[in-house]
């Protein structure tokens, strides 16, 4: 039997990377997903944007193993369409006991360098758009009489970061939003905490955006030290995120709310 | 299927009873061999009930019932020489080591801070946080040798992330285990080592089902009972529950000590209905 069986997860970003490992892997163990993704380009993301194929290979990969799946083409700024597709996946696969917050965006400037768009974007998409997704899905956890959630933050939700400004700004701000949530649905049985990652090897931690680091870092030394981690590997694998998010969506951690859950190798320990 | 800790070996203290015991049937159930040591002996003071060695012999049959192997020893944390005796043979018998549950720990009777006795005060510390630097330090060095890693987990408590009332002695032990915690993971990382903390809010066992830790939570009552501790310990917690189950803490247990958080370091992990954030 599955750690998440007869399970109906909600996951935003769900076209690849940490995204549909999450699926895939909440899929190996029972669970059947809602997916959405915005499947397409924010200006300025130094890496390539993900394609509607690519939410067709998570729908794939999770039939794949004889699980459900519903997918939604659907941008988190978009509160109609993030709710029309809980709604829709709700109605097909029967309920929802686990919404996992992923999707997000990251462009790497320097503080000087950040424009107002892209302040707006990150914080639009990083922050706004966990909101959206916890309000407009929670009801239907209320309903079930309880749930897990489980919020995408990072490192640099917990420490400031260099270059990143406003993804440093959007991230903190889900540390509030998981708090905030974590007492109000708490008389509802329904958990929520927050994933911390380090460098993550997905799409979103390759591309020009991120080579220019080592010209920033050459320029800034004593900021260098900021992304070690501590444990002797330099970039984790999305499935090191999706086993987090599994515990935390499991019932085995039932009684565990409120929770800021590095998965950092250390980093903001350093 | 293979279990999540296949093949570790896992060295357990206060392994007799409560959740040490269900830490060594949880990690069995999912394929690891157990080192399980604890006192089996009376500790100054407590208001409830010591374990004792048929405790200890219960874990060990529970473990064996799994197919697992176990070697037992009735050991003092407090014992440097024979805790490090312990873990030395049951690493001959086991052929390594993986996983570290510093467990043992007392609980007390409340008394206002400048009214604790220094007998008190001593055997607190020397147990709830000197024990756990004993526990790790008679296993690192075996980690260490192995080149492979490993996961320690050390037990604070809810009160070990923020203060309660008249138990100074409680909550500065648990709160030092956490900077024991956080200074082990910086110097074991790089032997890919891992070291993380549970902070657990009340778990249904004999320890704070008891005639004192009633006492401390309804200081109201003249007598107060198991029901009366309900709603006083709910009060606690954000999720609307008085307690939780050992199995809770040693589920949390179970995935530090496994592969799948071998990214994860340094996390002081509350499995504490909320308790710490309220």
């Amino acid at each position: 039997m599955g750690r998440v069986e007869g399970k109906v997860a909600f996951i935003t970003g769900a076209a690849r990377g940490q995204g549909r490992s999450h699926a895939v892997r909440l899929a190996q163990e029972g669970a059947d997903v809602i997916a959405i993704d915005l499947c397409g380009p924010v200006p300025g993301i130094g890496y390539p944007a993900a394609t509607p194929e690519d939410l067709e290979q998570t729908v794939k990969d999770v039939e794949a193993l004889d699980r459900r799946i519903v997918a939604r083409q659907a941008d988190v700024r978009d509160r109609d369409a993030v709710k029309a597709a809980i709604d829709e996946g709700v109605a097909e696969l029967g309920r929802l006991d686990v919404v996992v917050a992923n999707a997000g965006i990251c462009i790497l400037a320097p503080w000087d360098e950040v424009t107002p768009e892209v302040f707006r974007d990150t914080l639009d998409i990083n922050l706004t758009g966990v909101w959206n997704t916890v309000q407009l899905a929670a009801p239907h956890l209320v309903a079930a009489g309880g749930g897990s959630i489980v919020l995408t933050s990072s490192a640099a939700g917990l420490k400031g970061l260099p270059f990143l400004t406003p993804y440093v700004a959007a991230k903190h701000g889900v540390v509030g939003l998981m708090r905030a949530f974590a007492h109000e649905l708490a008389e509802h049985h329904i958990r929520v905490n927050s994933v911390h990652p380090t460098g993550v090897d997905t799409p979103m931690g390759a591309g020009d955006g991120m080579a220019q680091m080592g010209a920033w870092l050459e320029q800034h030394p004593r900021l260098a030290g900021m992304f070690t981690n501590s444990l002797p590997v330099e970039i984790t694998q999305p499935v090191d995120i999706s086993n987090a998010v599994l515990f935390l969506a499991s019932d085995e951690a039932r009684y565990i709310t409120a929770l800021t859950m590095t998965v950092d190798a250390g980093n903001t320990q350093y | 299927m293979a279990g999540r800790v296949e093949g570790k070996v896992a060295f357990i203290t206060g392994a007799a009873r409560g959740q040490g015991r269900s830490h060594a049937v949880r990690l069995a159930q999912e394929g690891a061999d157990i080192i399980a040591v604890d006192i089996c002996d009376e500790v100054p003071g407590l208001p409830y009930p010591a374990a004792t060695e048929e405790d200890l012999a219960e874990t060990v049959k529970e473990v064996e019932a799994l197919d697992r192997r176990i070697v037992a020893s009735k050991t003092d944390v407090r014992d440097l020489a024979a805790l490090q005796a312990a873990v030395d043979d049951g690493v001959a018998q086991l052929g390594r080591l993986d996983i570290v549950s510093a467990n043992a720990g007392i609980g007390t009777q409340p008394h206002p801070t400048h009214e604790l006795t220094e007998e008190l005060w001593r055997d607190m510390i020397d147990i709830n946080l000197t024990g756990v630097w004993h526990t790790t330090k008679v296993a690192i060095p075996r980690l260490v040798e192995q080149g492979d890693g490993g996961s320690i987990v050390l037990t604070s408590s809810a009160a070990g992330l923020q203060a309660y009332q008249n138990i100074a002695h409680y909550v500065s032990a648990k709160h030092g285990v956490v900077g024991l915690m956080r200074t082990l993971a910086l110097e074991l990382a790089p032997h890919s080592i891992r070291v993380n903390s549970i902070h657990p809010t009340q778990v249904d066992t004999m320890m704070i089902q008891n005639e004192g830790t009633y006492r401390l939570f309804r200081p109201d009552l003249e007598n107060p009972t198991r029901d009366d501790f309900v709603p006083a310990s709910q009060a606690m917690n954000a999720l609307p529950i008085p307690w939780v189950e050992p199995v809770d803490i040693s589920n949390a247990l179970l995935f530090l000590a496994s592969d799948e958080a071998r990214y994860i370091t340094g996390v002081a992990l509350p499995v504490d209905a909320g308790a710490v954030v309220k």
